[in-house]
């Protein structure tokens, strides 16, 4: 390798010298003459498309109801509207359906160039149906089957997981809701096992798990009066299937209302 | 190849285990020695009905036997062809070798002593039918007398009498074998009845039946969730955990009238799982009445003069007195982490864990002596896979009565010591099922539903 580097090194000292003594004597030969120009092939008296209008009526509909473009081009071969309108004589009027506001984008070319011109559609939305005399609102049960959720447990374990902090949290600002809604609402926390442990046993769990969401709850400032807990050990479970997907949804703390 | 090695050394450790299991249990149930083999050959009898009934009279007796670990009972093809019925077809002594022609063997208790049958002793007689009754003369022979005095070699010659139905005849065959076991140091178990729960009806209630399975009945009609059931040893009083009122609390039924006892709950979420003390005047139970997991109590029977005895900060359930001692008592504790079985002092000293440590040990019941408990145990199997023990309480020494053949839990010793009701579930229901204390004899007592939680209930005094 290094004979070879120093072989190369040898031969471009030898042609750098070569050039350098060859500029002193020869002339540069004059540049080559430039290339004739492109002939131009368009009629020279041709005039450039011209759009007399482009217009839509009305410009502003409802959803569902058509609008009318029309429009008049002049000095032209090709007329196109985007949209999925596509190819058009020059003149000419389509009815549109815009289901949002829309701007048709009309390009008229010809020998002597092209033209384009816009029009827009406004789309407004329906009216909203008028108000009923009672506007529902969700009531507390509402809130109490959709937004209170089941917080879940590990195997032989009561207390709330890191993971179920944020659904603790949810459920907390929205048990605040159903007491300001209500005063006099009472929840209870039932806690719930999976179907491996002894009944026994699992009935004592049930009871750990349904206090230790209660004491969570009143961290997060839930009044405690208003939550009642009771275990119902393995004894209700929501699935039966010997699969660990089944077994993790029925380790539960779950909300009712208090009877 | 490699697995099937693995495989067959599995089984090869399991009849080891077996083996193990059967020696160990002797010294439970028969205090050594060869067991006697009993031969019973088929009743006959004459009238209308008695002899379709003999047919329920013939195989109760022989499933009584069979299920006793006192005997052996001999099976049936091996019986010598001619069948005595009185005392009055036997002859005494041996046929006379030179005898023209010989006899057909059957008539002497020779003919039962003699292979094939080899039967160490002879239960034989007839039924009949009298003024309405169902009756049937029952004997019962030693065979190993071969002398002349076959007033010697009876055993027993009795009448028994019941109604002319089903009830009646299989009433007078559990009495028959009672006879015949209580020979051998068997104490009957007629009479004793088993309370568990059953979910028939749609919502679990608790329900009592004949020890043999007959008779079952409802007692509660709450339909809500009635479970955890236990009885007074005196067998008047079962007392349950219900949701009759919406939390789990205790409720006392008097087995003798089905009504209602009066109980104080105290005020906790929870109140379960009532244990007598021998005396029956007493019981220990779980009470979040403190907060905190469920602690071991100590109250009159009746629910008042309540005082803790745990304080383990640990789910402490399921306690079971000692019925010999009534001092000490053991409990499923979690306080080393998954429930364990935990034996302590009945004010709650002493305590020391009797289950190895190793899976879930649940369920413990006492044998009537104290010196075994029967429980539930998940050694060598996931969570929830239940298989039934007994302990020696002083050597800590177990033997597996169940394997592979579903979840068996909730363990309890019939009042003779000789046998264990529990809860087997194969399948998508649990039902209960009776089998010897050694592990032998296994046979379904229900059908219907789901029935678990099985508890015997002493015959009353």
């Amino acid at each position: 390798m290094m004979t070879k580097q120093r072989v190369t090194l040898a031969l471009l000292a030898v042609m750098v010298l070569g050039l350098s003594a060859g500029c002193g004597k020869k002339i540069p030969p004059p540049p080559p003459a430039a290339p004739a120009p492109i002939p131009d092939n368009t009629p020279p008296n041709s005039p450039k498309p011209v759009v007399g209008y482009f217009s839509a009526e009305p410009t502003t509909v409802t959803v569902g109801q058509p609008s009318s473009l029309r429009w008049s081009v002049t000095d032209a071969t090709s007329v196109k509207i985007d949209n999925n309108i596509g190819d058009v004589s020059p003149n000419g009027r389509r009815g549109v359906y815009p289901t949002a506001t829309t701007t048709y984008h009309l390009t008229a070319s010809g020998p002597g160039g092209t033209a384009e011109a816009d029009a827009t559609v406004t789309v407004s939305s329906p009216p909203p149906p008028a108000p009923m005399q009672n506007a529902p609102q969700p009531t507390i049960q509402d809130i109490l089957a959709k937004q209170v959720q089941d917080i879940h447990f590990d195997y032989d374990k009561s207390e709330v997981r890191g993971e179920d902090q944020a659904i603790l949290q949810g459920d907390a600002s929205a048990l605040k809701t159903i007491f300001q809604m209500d005063a006099n609402f009472v929840v209870t926390i039932e806690g719930h096992c999976d179907e491996r442990g002894s009944a026994e046993y699992n009935l004592a769990l049930g009871d750990r798990r349904a206090a230790a969401t209660k004491d969570a709850l009143i961290s997060l400032g839930v009044p405690g009066d208003k939550l009642k807990t009771v275990s119902f050990g393995k004894e209700r479970p929501l699935c039966t299937e010997a699969i660990e997907d089944c077994y993790a949804r029925n380790r539960r703390a779950h909300f009712s209302a208090a009877q | 190849m490699r697995t099937l090695t693995l495989s067959l050394s599995f089984f090869f450790a399991l009849g080891f285990a077996q083996a193990q299991q059967q020696d160990n249990i002797k010294g439970i149930v028969d205090k050594g020695g060869q067991k006697p083999f009993i031969a019973v050959p088929d009743f006959r009898a004459t009238g209308t009905t008695a002899p379709g009934l003999m047919a329920v009279f013939n195989s109760t007796v022989q499933s009584d036997l069979q299920s006793s670990s006192l005997i052996k009972f001999v099976p049936k093809t091996l019986y010598p062809l001619r069948i005595p019925q009185v005392p009055a077809d036997l002859a005494a002594g041996e046929a006379a070798a030179n005898a023209r022609p010989a006899p057909i063997p059957g008539y002497r208790l020779a003919d039962w002593a003699a292979p094939p049958a080899t039967a160490n002793w002879l239960g034989m007689g007839y039924g009949a039918e009298d003024r309405g009754l169902f009756v049937v003369f029952g004997y019962f022979y030693n065979t190993s007398p071969t002398g002349t005095d076959l007033q010697q070699a009876q055993a027993f010659g009795k009448v028994y009498t019941g109604s002319l139905d089903q009830a009646g005849a299989m009433d007078a065959a559990h009495h028959y074998a009672a006879d015949m076991l209580a020979q051998f140091g068997g104490q009957s178990l007629i009479g004793s009845r088993i309370v568990f729960v059953s979910d028939r009806t749609g919502a679990k209630e608790i329900w009592v039946m004949n020890w043999d399975g007959s008779d079952q009945r409802q007692i509660t009609k709450y339909n809500s969730i009635s479970t955890f059931p236990s009885v007074s040893p005196d067998g008047h009083i079962v007392a349950f955990t219900t949701y009759a009122t919406g939390y789990p609390a205790i409720q006392l039924f008097s087995l003798d009238s089905g009504r209602k006892l009066p109980f104080y709950n105290q005020r906790a979420s929870m109140n379960a799982f009532v244990a007598f003390t021998p005396d029956s005047k007493q019981i220990v139970f779980s009470s979040t009445a403190a907060g905190g997991a469920a602690q071991l109590y100590m109250a009159n029977a009746d629910g008042t003069g309540f005082r803790r005895i745990s304080n383990s900060g640990a789910i402490e359930v399921e306690a079971k007195i000692n019925p010999k001692t009534g001092t000490d008592l053991v409990d499923v504790s979690g306080r080393s982490g998954l429930p364990q079985i935990y034996k302590m002092s009945i004010e709650g000293t002493d305590v020391d864990r009797l289950s190895a440590g190793t899976g879930e040990a649940t369920n413990p019941a006492w044998s009537p002596d104290g010196s075994h408990i029967a429980f539930a145990w998940t050694k060598g199997f996931e969570p929830g896979n239940y298989n039934i023990f007994v302990m020696d309480v002083i050597s800590r020494e177990t033997v597996q009565l169940t394997a592979n053949e579903g979840r068996n839990e909730n363990p309890c010793w019939a009042p003779d010591g000789a046998h264990i009701v529990y809860a087997s579930k194969r399948g998508r229901q649990s039902q209960i099922w009776m089998m010897n204390a050694d592990g032998t004899g296994k046979h379904p007592l229900t059908t219907t539903g789901s029935n678990e939680k099985p508890v015997w209930v002493n015959a009353e005094k």
